[in-house]
């Protein structure tokens, strides 16, 4: 099991960043991870790209990738694009509806 | 006098300075009076578009360079993004984008991955123009209705 924290902003800048640190937990067998993305504050595509990438890659070494603390934002990202619904994504919505 | 703000920011088409964009649109759009939501959502399109124009000056010239214009209207934001780092005149350039043709814009679709479907989902008028590089025109209004969206009725 591998917890990660990711934070801040994440752009064509720095999904490198996040593609890289992602990279030295892949390809091991059956990988349960788990990414906190309760402090991301801004995500567009080219992190979606990295997650994505990330989440099939684990995926094929039958592991399993877990998202938590994504607020309702950055839930609504991963939901207009579809990936809402094949990920498995844990939100922080504090009740409401 | 033109009925609307104009504001041009010009950046090295470098990705270091998406996020410097998108912090002045995010600004520019604050002055106007959208919403929080409206806003997250400017900024996201805006960046896809300013990352695939980065993308695009990059890999043709050395010292690309990409220039987003801005117009400012009572109720709306005008976003003009271009990858070949010239100044526009924005009504000209404005009045030659047309709709887009899905055939015709696959390679741009490809590129940007999920960009273009995001740009099109948040905002409210899309456009793209291939002539000297590419250039993404979009507009967003001042909604009225998120209100509605987040109040729910209390009844007991």
């Amino acid at each position: 099991m591998v917890k990660g924290f990711i934070s801040g902003e994440i752009d064509a800048f720095t999904a490198p960043v996040l593609r890289e640190k992602l990279a030295t937990v892949q390809g091991k067998e059956g990988l349960q991870a788990e990414l906190d993305m309760s402090d991301v504050s801004y995500m567009d595509s080219t992190g979606l790209g990295v997650i994505v990438a990330f989440f099939k890659n684990i995926n094929a070494n039958n592991g399993h990738v877990k998202l938590t603390g994504l607020s309702p934002r950055l839930k609504r990202l991963f939901d207009i694009t579809g990936l809402g619904e094949i990920m498995d994504i844990e939100t922080d919505d504090k009740g409401g509806n | 006098m033109r009925p609307f703000d104009y504001v041009e920011i010009r950046v090295p088409a470098k990705p270091q300075y998406v996020g410097v964009a998108r912090l002045t649109i995010s600004g520019l759009a604050s002055r106007i009076g959208f919403t929080y939501d409206d806003i997250e959502d400017l900024k996201i399109a805006s960046s896809e578009a300013i990352t695939n124009a980065v993308q695009h000056a990059y890999s043709e010239v050395d010292e690309g360079e990409v220039v987003i214009g801005c117009a400012l209207y009572p109720d709306k934001i005008e976003i003009m993004v271009a990858d070949h780092g010239k100044s526009f005149n924005f009504e000209e350039t404005k009045a030659k984008v047309g709709p887009y043709n899905e055939n015709q814009e696959v390679q741009f679709l490809r590129e940007g991955g999920l960009g273009l479907y995001l740009i099109e989902t948040l905002m409210d008028e899309v456009k793209v123009h291939h002539q000297e590089g590419v250039t993404v025109f979009m507009t967003k209004y001042v909604g009225e209705e998120q209100v509605e969206e987040n109040v729910e009725t209390i009844s007991s």
